[in-house]
């Protein structure tokens, strides 16, 4: 489970973040979801630690992250995953080495084993003969799902990601979407996305956090979005008329 | 003030950089990757460099020692000094730090703004060490190659340049070359192009590292790292030649 006490965040004088609490349960899909420019990113990249937060705790586990010193991060974050908005594949490296470097950096497999995972990890992202490729030479929905087996080659206890389906068309986000929640139920880890794809809240959405303002404006679940009266995540959530006629045939 | 900052950050960069690597194999695979990029690329233009340095250094030294009490092997001797104790390392640096500054600048700024570098991080990977150190090794072991090799060329450029023209008689020039040499000048050359190669290395990924998003800060860093190796590399220049020479 990870754990956000009160975490406050600023850049020079601008505050993002204000007061955050929140839990991440495993097993479940926990998203985090609001406007662009709410302070989304900004949340997740402090919870995993690439942003220094300003005050507040953080629980990964039972291990007080914030405070961890630089090299206990890197233990602990040998056992998460994330995948970035915009893959952040190696360039200079082949699929198949991207999703290795985890394993050559931190496991004391045989270079056949290490293949063996690898190519179990891609098969489980659906990518087949693609090994040898370069990102580049790869579609934008196959680089998300080289930067998912990349995610998990590890074995994480924790996976984030944030805006997964950004730049992809529906039919492929909807297969990013089913294999994270595939993955988060398999092997029961604790995923935290960032989206504002409501189609994927729809989907997948098992604990949600509406992020307004830089605020913990609301959280529930996706069933209680349909009858929640908070106005500012009934504004998110209905924009579109397609989902204004939803939610009244809902109620 | 700023000025202090940045010191403070580079060292603190450096620290990072130079802890106890992860994986060793993966980073020795990553100097040999390197040294294919930072020196073996280098050799061809350090070459043409050297070749015309040596040949143009030869017609100089020819037209002002016209004195006859001059002896005319020392305008030889004038051209071997001056590429092995300034031409080969400082001028030859100074065009590295165009050529493989700017591209690590580049190559470590791109990362960074396409999240690589975090990447890296939540993989639990050491991204300085694993992305600077591979290049400062690479250099500090291919420089002085460079070094050599670019005496060697310079040499050979001035003793061509003269068997066409022949502004000094070949055996005054072959006698000028071995006349008075002094095998101090060779570590001296050898301990400046370590310090340069580790200047040139290290203050293009400081700039490349902490380049803020977007392309055209990355070509910003790029010629900031350019600019700032230059200028560190004159600096060190006057303060070896002062150390080691007098």
């Amino acid at each position: 489970m990870i754990r956000v006490l009160n975490i406050s965040k600023s850049f020079q004088k601008q505050q993002v973040l204000f007061n955050i609490s929140a839990e991440f349960y495993p097993g479940k899909v926990n998203q985090i979801i609001g406007k662009s420019g709410s302070g989304k990113t900004v949340l997740l990249k402090s919870i995993v630690g690439l942003h220094d937060i300003l005050e507040g705790e953080i629980w990964i586990g039972d291990k007080e992250y914030s405070k961890a010193s630089f090299s206990e991060r890197r233990v602990i974050r040998q056992e998460m995953g994330l995948v970035f908005q915009g893959s952040a594949l190696f360039t200079s490296l082949t699929v198949e080495d991207n999703v290795m470097l985890p394993l050559n950096m931190f496991s004391k497999m045989s270079r056949a084993e290490k293949l063996e995972r690898v190519n179990f990890c891609l098969n489980r992202v659906n990518i087949d003969n693609a090994n040898k490729l370069f990102p580049a030479e790869i579609s934008g929905g196959m680089q998300k799902r080289v930067a998912i087996a990349r995610a998990i080659v590890l074995n994480p206890k924790y996976l984030f990601c944030d805006e997964p389906n950004s730049g992809l068309d529906p039919q492929t986000s909807i297969v990013i979407d089913n294999l994270i929640k595939e993955i988060t139920y398999e092997y029961n880890i604790t995923t935290v996305i960032n989206t504002h794809d409501m189609n994927s809240i729809m989907e997948i959405g098992d604990q949600i956090i509406f992020i307004f303002e830089g605020k913990n404006w609301w959280q529930g679940s996706k069933n209680e979005i349909f009858t929640s009266d908070n106005q500012e995540l009934n504004e998110f959530v209905f924009a579109s008329k397609l989902y204004q006629k939803i939610k009244t045939v809902s109620i | 003030m700023k000025i202090i900052f940045h010191i403070g950050r580079y060292f603190s960069l450096m620290f990072r950089t130079l802890r106890k690597p992860e994986r060793f194999r993966v980073y020795m695979k990553q100097v040999v990757s390197e040294i294919d990029s930072i020196g073996i690329n280098s050799i061809g233009i350090v070459a043409i460099v050297s070749v015309f340095m040596g040949a143009v250094l030869t017609i100089q030294m020819a037209i002002n020692f016209v004195n006859p009490l001059i002896p005319k092997y020392l305008i030889s001797l004038g051209v071997r000094d001056t590429m092995l104790l300034e031409f080969t390392n400082t001028v030859v640096c100074l065009i590295l730090a165009g050529r493989v500054g700017s591209n690590i600048a580049s190559e470590i700024g791109t990362m960074r703004i396409t999240e690589q570098i975090d990447a890296l991080e939540m993989m639990g990977i050491n991204s300085a060490g694993y992305l600077i150190l591979p290049k400062i090794i690479a250099a500090i072991i291919t420089f002085p190659f460079i070094n050599l090799l670019s005496v060697i060329l310079g040499i050979i450029g001035g003793y061509g340049f003269n068997y066409i023209t022949r502004l000094v008689s070949m055996p005054d020039f072959i006698y000028g070359l071995h006349y008075y040499f002094i095998p101090f000048y060779v570590t001296y050359s050898l301990i400046k192009m370590v310090v340069f190669a580790i200047i040139i290395t290290t203050v293009s990924a400081y700039h490349g590292y902490f380049t803020q998003s977007g392309a055209l800060e990355v070509g910003r860093s790029s010629t900031r790292a350019v600019v700032y190796s230059i200028i560190l590399i004159l600096f060190f220049d006057l303060v070896l030649t002062q150390i080691l020479l007098t």
